[in-house]
């Protein structure tokens, strides 16, 4: 793809400052999607309703998605309401802000499907759709996780395997971070 | 029957207390934009200079503000809500920014935005009990090739692990107590 | 100088309009009404809401109709399934930040933001999800603020500052979190509104409200007759427009069916503060011919309109010693109900209970300033009903209004001439200073009648008369931003005026914040409305025997019963008031 005004809106792009940004298959382009809107959203002055609500209405559908509440019709609002802030919004902001919701609905529309009928995000970004395990494999029981568990709830004696009780994990990932021996592991 | 009526005219009065409120030189700098035509534009530029020299915009400075600028009152306390730069209340001693921008954000700025929430007991937007520290977001510092990046005051940190961030507050907790200490050696 | 003509075509038909012209209004001309929230023809454009979206060929985007002026070869779509989702879908997102209280709201049946909800079939709800939240700031004394309600139209703020010249009211935050108040978002009270309601009377919803006092009325007419006697005045411009309320045609006087209303609903006295009126005009002439024969304190400004009072304390401080003393009619019929009537009935004045029928907000404020109240510090006026108010307490009651007999108010109090009425509508006190004043000048018992050159809604009226051999410069104006225009001139010695007359609101009284809202297909404020009401009043007038306020049987048996002199000293403690710089001092 050529890198010009012209191309760039065509894909649902804009030149915007001139940066860009390379991201892999290990960013979530729905989570991508809500990082940008949560920027929008809070930067939208308030003045034009479609971008005022919108922006607001948007994001709550995006963390309903990203945290494993989404339903298929969820996709159709979204949709509906991106084209509607970015064809009657007041300033550049508005009609701007849905753009990555629209151009990664068009491209990695499958993402978004993924989130709301498998429950799952492949980038393992969504905090709401991943768990931590410890493989027994791996582990060697070096203790290190344990205590860096805010909820102590990463448990284990000395050489042994260990644990983590899933239903008070907050899913922080302290003990991802800072094991050595790559045994925790996200899926 | 007619009374004499006294001067009713409270300008004069109005005038003095709202000077006592604001330092000589935003009161020439407010003196010499009158004689502009617009002069209601120099509005932000006003509030700058206020919070510039009092670290925050107070109530009292804002009306000295609008009665000294005649602008509105409204209008001031409009523009000073509307803009996440201006304060309306007194910030701590150093202030830290989080960069919130793509390319933090991809590298980890809200894991590192929750361990220092978590670490100094306060939001964005708010000040520790201390008034050592405010928590500030901002959209990208320009640093991305740092990602994630904080700011404490001018100084810029990069990259900057959750844990790394401790050890960053620490040291500025440590200089203020040494700091406190020299004054103490001294008195 | 001939507009440039622009062709263009909407949905379709071709049309020529001047250029300048916006898309709304070349639509209105081929009978379409394209809908709208935060557009107001009297204020300028503020393209907001964007509920007036037309699609227009060679634009990806929408743009609103509101502010989008025309072009030659210009091809519009005012209608299309593409702008009805899209108009459709804005509606629902403003009721999605909006209680869900249409039933008990007191706007159900006249709200715009319903009536649009309506019109454009929002018939479900897809968008749901977070609602802010603000508490309700009701300790004011007049207005009420329910930001809750608030679909940010910025009407308010707009009207505030452009025809009120007040600037109280300015959007506070961001986003979606935006919320429209004074100055740090505090008490109405505290700020420098000045109450003239104006706020109520364009906003779409019932974000903005007069203080209710229906409750304590209603209260008042429970208890037994020889506890709490209760006594009515009715303002003059409620005869011109209650009838609006009930479904008459607009400029229907209603005065009969009025008085018979009040007194079903159990008032004991109904009086008519038409005869306060003549009163302040035998007052406020007697002041003014003072003051020119003494060349002091010219010009002179009429005091009957409470907003302009509060702006004057609070805005123009300076020209305290410039307006008339005289309380406002209400304040004067209040006080001599409490003492006069008292008197004459026997009456201890703690058990009589004054409510005043008003076409304003501020007069809730009025009625609570203490400088006016009676020596124990009891106000004169209990409550204050706006129009609106005693509207839907007839209603409230089961009164049917259209078809109730007429009545006559009360003596002595009720009796007025028709100087009086015209006082509802802006020019109307000048006019029957004037009346009065030509006869006091002239000796001429016979002198004119009607001063065309002060009729009229127009915003700003000057003219000099010449009355028996002297010039005398008048202006009158309504909306404070022409009283603005008005004050700086005599402040810098433009022009040399005797008498000039100052109402708050746009139109007078007839336009008071506390009217009964248009029907929804009409703009508040529209000049056409203010016409009509004024007329009405002008109408009541000409067809009345007394036409002079001094030629008032009943206050000149006052003058002899009971006040004295003009301007004496029973009638200067009764019957006027003095003013103080007040803070916050407003910015001009």
């Amino acid at each position: 793809m050529e890198v010009d005004f012209g191309p760039l809106a065509k894909a649902g792009s804009i030149m915007g400052s001139g940066g860009m940004i390379v991201l892999s298959e290990e960013d979530c382009m729905v989570d991508i999607s809500k990082f940008y809107l949560t920027f929008t959203q809070e930067e939208s002055c308030g003045k034009c309703t479609p971008c005022r609500e919108g922006t607001t209405r948007m994001l709550e559908i995006l963390e309903k998605v990203t945290s494993g509440k989404g339903e298929m019709s969820d996709l159709d609002r979204l949709e509906r309401l991106a084209k509607l802030c970015q064809q009657t919004s007041l300033c550049g902001l508005g009609r701007a802000a849905p753009n990555p919701i629209l151009s990664s609905l068009k491209h990695f529309r499958e993402e978004y499907v993924e989130h709301i009928v498998d429950k799952k995000c492949a980038a393992k970004k969504c905090v709401a759709l991943i768990k931590y395990e410890i493989s027994a494999d791996t582990c060697i029981g070096c203790t290190v996780c344990a205590p860096n568990c805010p909820t102590e709830c990463t448990t284990g004696t000395r050489k042994e395997v260990h644990v983590i009780d899933q239903d008070r994990c907050v899913k922080c990932g302290q003990c991802f971070e800072v094991c050595r021996f790559d045994a925790v592991e996200r899926v | 029957m007619s009374h004499a009526v006294a001067n009713t005219d409270n300008w004069a009065e109005v005038k003095a207390a709202c000077t006592e409120f604001l330092p000589e030189h935003i009161i020439a700098y407010i003196e010499q934009n009158a004689k502009t035509t617009h002069s209601e534009s120099q509005l932000i530029a006003i509030l700058h200079l206020v919070q510039g020299h009092f670290g925050y915009l107070g109530k009292d400075q804002m009306h000295a503000v609008a009665q000294l600028a005649q602008i509105p009152f409204a209008k001031v306390t409009g523009v000073a809500t509307f803009y996440h730069y201006f304060r309306l209340q007194p910030r701590g001693k150093h202030i830290i920014n989080v960069c919130l921008g793509t390319a933090c954000y991809v590298k980890g700025a809200d894991k590192l935005s929750t361990r220092l929430m978590d670490e100094l007991g306060i939001q964005f937007g708010e000040t520790t009990k201390d008034k050592m520290f405010s928590l500030e977001s901002t959209r990208c510092l320009g640093t991305c090739g740092l990602a994630p990046v904080i700011m404490v005051d001018d100084q810029v940190y990069g990259p900057v692990s959750p844990a790394e961030a401790s050890l960053i507050l620490e040291k500025y907790l440590k200089k203020g107590k040494s700091q406190k200490a020299a004054e103490a050696a001294k008195v | 100088m001939i507009d440039k003509m622009i062709n263009l075509t909407i949905d379709g038909d071709p049309l020529q309009v001047p250029a300048g012209t916006t898309v709304l209004k070349a639509a209105e001309k081929l009978g379409i009404n394209i809908p709208r929230l935060c557009y107001h023809p009297n204020l300028s454009i503020e393209g907001a809401c964007r509920v007036c979206v037309t699609q227009v060929k060679g634009f990806n985007h929408f743009l609103t109709a509101c502010s989008q002026e025309v072009w030659e070869g210009m091809e519009v779509q005012t209608n299309s399934p593409e702008i009805r989702q899209a108009r459709r879908d804005i509606v629902e997102l403003l009721l999605d930040n909006h209680p869900r209280d249409c039933q008990t709201c007191e706007r159900d049946g006249n709200c715009e933001l319903q009536k649009q909800a309506y019109r454009l079939g929002v018939r479900e709800r897809i968008f749901n999800g977070e609602r802010k939240r603000f508490p309700v700031e009701d300790s004011g004394q007049s207005v009420i603020r329910t930001p809750e309600k608030c679909i940010l139209c910025g009407r308010c703020v707009r009207v505030c500052s452009e025809v009120q010249g007040v600037s109280n009211l300015s959007q506070h935050g961001r986003g979606f979190h935006t919320v429209v108040g004074p100055a740090n978002l505090s008490n109405m009270d505290d700020s420098v509104c000045i109450q003239c309601g104006q706020c109520v009377a364009v906003c779409p919803t019932a974000a903005f409200l007069e203080k209710d006092h229906t409750e304590r009325v209603w209260e008042a007419l429970a208890m037994p007759r020889d506890v709490k006697h209760v006594v009515v005045q009715v303002a003059p411009a409620i005869r011109a427009t209650i009838g609006e309320a009930f479904g008459l045609p607009m400029g229907t006087p209603v005065t009969g069916k009025l008085v018979t209303a009040l007194r079903r609903m159990g008032f004991d006295e109904v009086f008519d503060t038409n005869y306060s009126a003549d009163l302040t005009i035998i007052e406020e002439a007697t002041e003014f011919l003072s003051r020119v024969q003494k060349g002091e304190n010219l010009p002179l400004l009429t005091s009957c309109s409470p907003g302009w009072v509060n702006f004057l304390e609070k805005f123009y401080p300076e020209m305290i010693k410039h307006t008339s003393s005289c309380k406002s009619p209400m304040q004067m019929l209040s006080t001599l109900i409490k003492t006069y009537y008292a008197e004459k009935k026997g009456l201890d004045p703690k058990d009589v209970y004054v409510v005043g029928i008003m076409p304003c907000v501020a007069k809730k404020f009025e009625a609570g300033r203490p400088e006016q109240a009676m020596e124990d510090g009891m106000p004169y006026t209990d409550a204050v009903l706006t129009t609106r108010e005693l509207a839907w307490m007839i209603k409230s009651y089961g009164i049917d209004f259209v078809n109730l007999p007429d009545g006559e108010f009360d003596r002595p109090l009720g009796i007025s001439s028709g100087a009086a009425d015209i006082f509802g509508a802006t020019g109307g006190v000048m006019e029957a200073a004037l009346r009065t004043a030509a006869v006091k000048l002239t000796g001429d018992e016979l002198g004119p009648l009607v001063f065309e050159e002060v009729r009229g809604v127009t915003g700003l009226k000057e003219t000099t008369l010449r009355i028996n051999g002297m010039d005398i410069n008048i202006a009158v104006s309504n909306g404070l931003t022409n009283a603005k225009h008005i004050l700086e001139a005599v402040k810098h010695g433009d022009k040399q005026y005797h008498l000039i007359e100052i109402m708050a609101c746009p139109g007078g009284c007839i336009m008071g914040g506390g009217q009964p809202y248009p029907p929804l297909d009409h703009d508040p404020l529209d000049p056409e409305t203010a016409r009509i009401r004024a007329k009405a009043l002008y109408d009541i007038d000409a067809k009345k025997q007394l036409r002079r306020s001094h030629e008032n049987p009943a206050i000149e048996h006052l003058y002899a019963e009971f006040l004295g002199e003009p301007n004496g000293e029973k009638a200067h403690k009764l019957l006027h008031t003095h003013y103080e710089a007040r803070m916050p001092r407003g910015i001009r």
